[in-house]
């Protein structure tokens, strides 16, 4: 193929990913877009594989073929509830390709420069080599730097997946932890990074882009251990923002535009949904990334009243007597896989002609729009699962509200003390609907490790166990 | 409470004394429940006469049958009357008797002494504190909810026309409009009936946050522009006295109101003080010859200037003004189930062990609330209950209203802000890109173009895509980011076996990322259905 019919098959995969991302605006179009998403990334692989200068298909073809066969074990045997830890690891893989990719263009340089010196013929180079050889000084100079931050993003994007992924996945304590130092360790690794950049650029060699890589792997991985798990949808959208730079940083490097279109696409789409999830939380992205929750002013109001129990025949008598019910699913329904007798529960009181509502919070789950997911494998229709904002008004006409495995998200103390480390957070005001049935595992804290006025308050009931078992035992008794 | 051995404690329901007074606070049904307490019930003979429940219907729920008060309040420990008692009834109580009655104690502080001189345990329904737990056993309500009811069929049947306005082969009839005063549980019972007999209704209450609970029930809520509105959560849930400029601006509302209305249902009560005027003689003769004025805060002196409580009169310009005092005795099967049910449940609460012992458990904000006189104490009033009733409405700052030029003028503040904001970001933008564009060669800028463009479009793209698709979403972006497998494919065809080792991991890895994400998307977004 000629570049020509190349250049073609980018520009048409370009347009595909933008309309493949626009047509994410509804479920209905979403089922079209992801096709677009999928002819696009064919054609433009294809094309490249296809186009001039590729050579050594003996050993392409197998990785695609290894490649994709795994991927595609991965996609079916994943469990809906596993999203997060999928999507966190899937990030790894592109940041980790970028550092390969970063330090193959050095190498090629070298060998190029190489050539150069010895006064060899350059007409015999081809694809990437061959660019290479045409470039001037200030060209190979702005090379390095994209070089520098290929290798720099993809690092931290590759160290700080993985550990998103442990966190995610249960495999590494999701509490916050940071090495003596802290910020300044972090800080000092920057500025370490930087002066081996300077080394680089100043002709020292492929090592300092290696020890780079090294060390900004140590930042992706102290950054990340430093944010608690209740964060973790801003963590694993900011990663994919990054693993979206590091690819238009490669691509920069390569001269590669479809490369550097679709890096900028994912890059800015990562960043406006960590900003969407920090608004969601009322934080600040910068503090959300420094970790933890800033200090607090002053003691959190004392919570008076007692938690009181209930068992299922009481919230299922409720239940039965009941005109309207939201259900408000959190990360404790995800844990305890608990969405199909969600929807089992939800089905039959809609078969008594109750209105059931489900209420998502923006930041429920870990990770942006998780529980709608998870609603969504279990067959809930999508119509009666609504956000946050478009609910909140109606729980005062609400007869019961059950909250199942959430925690931080329906905490009156986001709103009455303004000592609380959530205060100002959004929250779901639960507490409004007549009626208030929270299951729950026990009477520990959230995730945030905050006490939730709402467990003490007059019209809230604690159905202590895990969130299955108990619905399970619900639906027995719902007629 | 008297040790009695293992004898079973009886719990005993007298015929009410007063005068009219239909009511009685024991049913067959709450007797059978009250059995299963523990307890053994006595009644005296013709008590539930009134209410419709005769001797045989008791005695075959297992009911002891006595003749005469002076047998029933020996037999009985606890006693379960609807009115306060009176002289007599007091002077039959004994050490240790428990009475469970209305008994209003700040109205009746000479009978609180007797009955602690007496050493009875005085449980006050009408002390019942107004918190959510206690709902069940809120006789006020439940007696209110009649009240309410009631109040509107006596006011149907002192008004001469329909409630519903029909276009008949005889004629057109309006509908009728009714005004209710005072949104508590009578305001709210009224307005109910009012609505489901078709009238208009239209309702009025000091405490703005009611507003929504009237228009629930289907009534008008009638507005009144003042400031310093009344927080009805500070005070339990009841209304407060309110300041003389408010009532100057509610009654001016009323007096606008009163021509047109055809029915005018008063309930306002402050509790401990006499019934606030705001129905005044001038409003009843602003109305129409025919309308009705029913006021159910007649017991404490009325709401309307003409009423004279117990009676029903008519004033000189024809409207009716209703001043029962005893609605709920009027339907007295029905009140006495609902008080007959709001006993058994303090019973219940007295009762944790089921076992037809009474544990006077003075901890519990409920009981320690309604007990006021205990082994010879007066314990009225009680502490302030550790729960608030209802939780305080956060204050809000109310947005000043701007007139229209002041909101003109903002928008165009803030449309030149943020015209200027963009035109800033859009100058140092420019000049940075001047600045690289001066140094930088041209290879690099044609691609920096297209990089900013790819920014600005996956900008605008994003902001639209729905919040449920948020995970679908970073799956696909994760999918797209595979195209880093582009730059891997560019430098597999090296000369040097090192570069072609990375880039073959590098393309293995991305071609798992690819596939991996896609399907994952294609197999989330399958899964949403619409019902």
């Amino acid at each position: 193929m000629s570049i020509g019919i190349v250049s073609a098959a980018y520009i048409a995969a370009t347009v595909l990913f933008i309309l493949s991302l626009g047509g994410l605006s509804n479920q209905e179009s979403a089922k079209r877009a992801v096709w677009y998403g999928i002819v696009g990334m064919g054609l433009a692989v294809v094309g490249t594989v296809f186009g001039p200068g590729i050579g050594n298909y003996w050993l392409l073809a197998p990785a695609i073929a290894i490649g994709g066969y795994a991927g595609y074990q991965v996609a079916r045997r994943v469990e809906m509830t596993e999203m997060p830890q999928l999507v966190a690891a899937l990030h790894s893989f592109v940041g980790l390709a970028a550092v390969f990719i970063g330090l193959n263009a050095q190498l090629e340089l070298n060998s190029v420069t190489a050539m150069k010196d010895a006064g060899q013929s350059l007409d015999t180079l081809t694809g990437f080599a061959r660019k290479l050889a045409a470039k001037d000084a200030v060209e190979i100079a702005i090379l390095q730097v994209e070089v520098f931050l290929g290798i720099f993003i993809g690092a931290i994007t590759f160290t700080g997946s993985v550990v998103a992924f442990g966190k995610l996945a249960g495999k590494i304590d999701g509490k916050p932890k940071k090495l003596p130092g802290g910020h300044i360790l972090n800080l000092a690794a920057l500025i370490l990074c930087i002066v081996l950049g300077y080394l680089y650029f100043t002709g020292a060699g492929i090592w300092t882009m290696v020890v780079m890589a090294l060390i900004a792997g140590f930042i992706g991985w102290h950054l990340i251990m430093g944010i608690g798990g209740a964060d973790m949808p801003v963590v694993v959208s900011m990663l994919n923002s990054y693993s979206g730079w590091a690819a238009a940083a490669i691509g920069f490097t390569l001269g590669n535009d479809l490369l550097i279109v679709t890096g900028a696409l994912v890059g800015s789409s990562g960043a406006i949904l960590s900003y969407i999830m920090c608004r969601a939380m009322n934080r600040h992205f910068v503090s959300v990334i420094l970790g933890g929750f800033g200090g607090t002013q002053g003691p959190a109001a004392e919570i008076e009243g007692e938690m009181i129990p209930i068992d299922a025949e009481g919230v299922a008598s409720a239940l039965n007597d009941a005109d309207s019910v939201i259900i408000v699913p959190g990360y404790g329904m995800a844990v305890a896989q608990a969405q199909n007798a969600v929807s089992e529960l939800t089905k039959r009181l809609r078969g008594q002609g109750k209105e059931v509502r489900f209420a998502i919070h923006p930041v429920a789950g870990r990770l942006p729009g998780h529980m709608n997911v998870l609603l969504a494998e279990a067959r809930v229709p999508y119509d009666i699962v609504l956000e946050m904002d478009e609910i909140n008004d109606d729980f005062p006409q609400t007869d019961v509200a059950i909250v199942i495995g959430s925690n931080d998200i329906v905490n009156p103390a986001a709103q009455d003390d303004p000592n609380s480390p959530i205060a100002g957070m959004p929250v779901l005001e639960v507490w409004k609907a007549k009626q208030v049935f929270v299951s729950k595992r026990g009477q520990g804290t959230g995730y945030s490790g905050i006490e939730n006025p709402l467990f003490f308050k007059e019209n809230t009931r604690m159905f202590y166990g895990d969130a299955k078992d108990s619905l399970n035992k619900l639906l027995g008794l719902i007629d | 409470m008297r040790e009695k051995g293992n004898e079973i404690v009886k719990i005993g329901a007298p015929k009410e004394t007063f005068a009219g007074e239909a009511r009685v606070a024991m049913t067959p049904d709450s007797a059978l429940q009250l059995q299963k307490l523990g307890y053994a019930c006595v009644i005296e003979a013709g008590a539930g006469v009134a209410s419709g429940f005769d001797d045989a219907a008791y005695a075959k729920a297992g009911v002891e049958i006595v003749q005469g008060a002076q047998a029933l309040w020996a037999a009985a420990d606890i006693v379960a009357k609807v009115r306060e008692p009176s002289g007599e009834e007091v002077a039959r109580l004994r050490e240790g008797q428990t009475l469970i009655s209305f008994f209003w104690p700040a109205q009746n502080e000479a009978m609180l002494a007797q009955c602690k001189d007496k050493g009875a345990n005085v449980i006050a329904m009408d002390m019942v504190p107004r918190i959510s737990r206690a709902q069940k056993m809120d006789a006020l309500s439940s007696m209110a909810n009649i009240a309410g009811y009631r109040a509107v069929i006596e006011a149907g049947n002192n008004f001469g026309r329909f409630f519903t306005g029909q276009v008949t082969a005889a004629g057109k009839v309006p509908p009728a409009k009714v005004l209710v005063v005072g949104a508590g549980v009578a305001g709210l019972a009224a307005i109910g009936t009012a609505t489901s007999l078709g009238a208009i209704t239209y309702a009025f209450d000091v405490r703005p946050e009611v507003a929504e609970q009237i228009e629930s029930m289907g009534a008008e809520f009638v507005f009144l522009d003042f400031e310093e509105s009344q927080d009805g959560a500070e005070t339990g849930g009841y209304a407060a006295p309110s300041s003389p400029e408010f009532r100057e601006k509610q009654l001016a509302k009323f007096r606008e109101l009163a021509p047109d209305m055809d029915i005018v249902i008063t309930t306002a009560l402050i509790p401990g003080r006499p019934a606030p005027k705001l129905w005044l003689e001038d409003m009843v003769a602003a109305m129409k010859p025919g309308s009705v004025v029913v006021d159910l805060a007649a017991e404490k002196g009325g709401n309307c200037d003409l009423t004279r409580p117990g009676e029903k009169i008519v004033s000189g310009n024809g409207v009716t003004v209703v001043g029962y005092t005893d609605f709920p005795s009027r339907m007295a099967a029905q009140s006495s189930t609902l008080y007959a049910t709001n006993i058994r449940h303090m019973m219940t609460d007295l009762t944790p062990g089921k076992d037809g012992r009474i544990v006077h458990n003075m901890e519990d904000d409920v009981i320690r609330g309604a007990t006021v006189t205990f082994e010879g104490d007066i314990t009225f009033p009680p502490p302030p209950p550790k729960v608030k009733a209802i939780a305080a409405a956060p204050k809000k700052d109310k947005p000043k209203e701007l007139s229209p030029e002041e909101k003109k003028m903002q928008e165009a503040a803030a449309f030149r802000k943020q015209t200027i904001s963009q035109v800033a970001l859009l100058m140092a933008g420019g000049v940075l890109m001047l600045l690289v564009g001066a140094f930088a060669p041209q290879s690099f800028m044609s691609h920096l173009i297209v990089f900013a463009l790819a920014c600005f479009v996956g900008f605008q793209v994003i902001w639209n895509v729905s919040h449920s698709l948020h995970t679908p979403l970073m799956a696909v972006t994760n999918a797209i980011s595979g195209i880093i497998i582009l730059g891997a494919l560019l430098q597999i065809g090296s000369g040097n076996w090192l570069v072609v080792i990375l880039a073959a991991v590098s393309v293995l890895i991305a071609t798992i990322n690819i596939v991996g994400g896609f399907l994952v998307t294609r197999r989330m977004l399958a899964m949403f259905q619409k019902s």
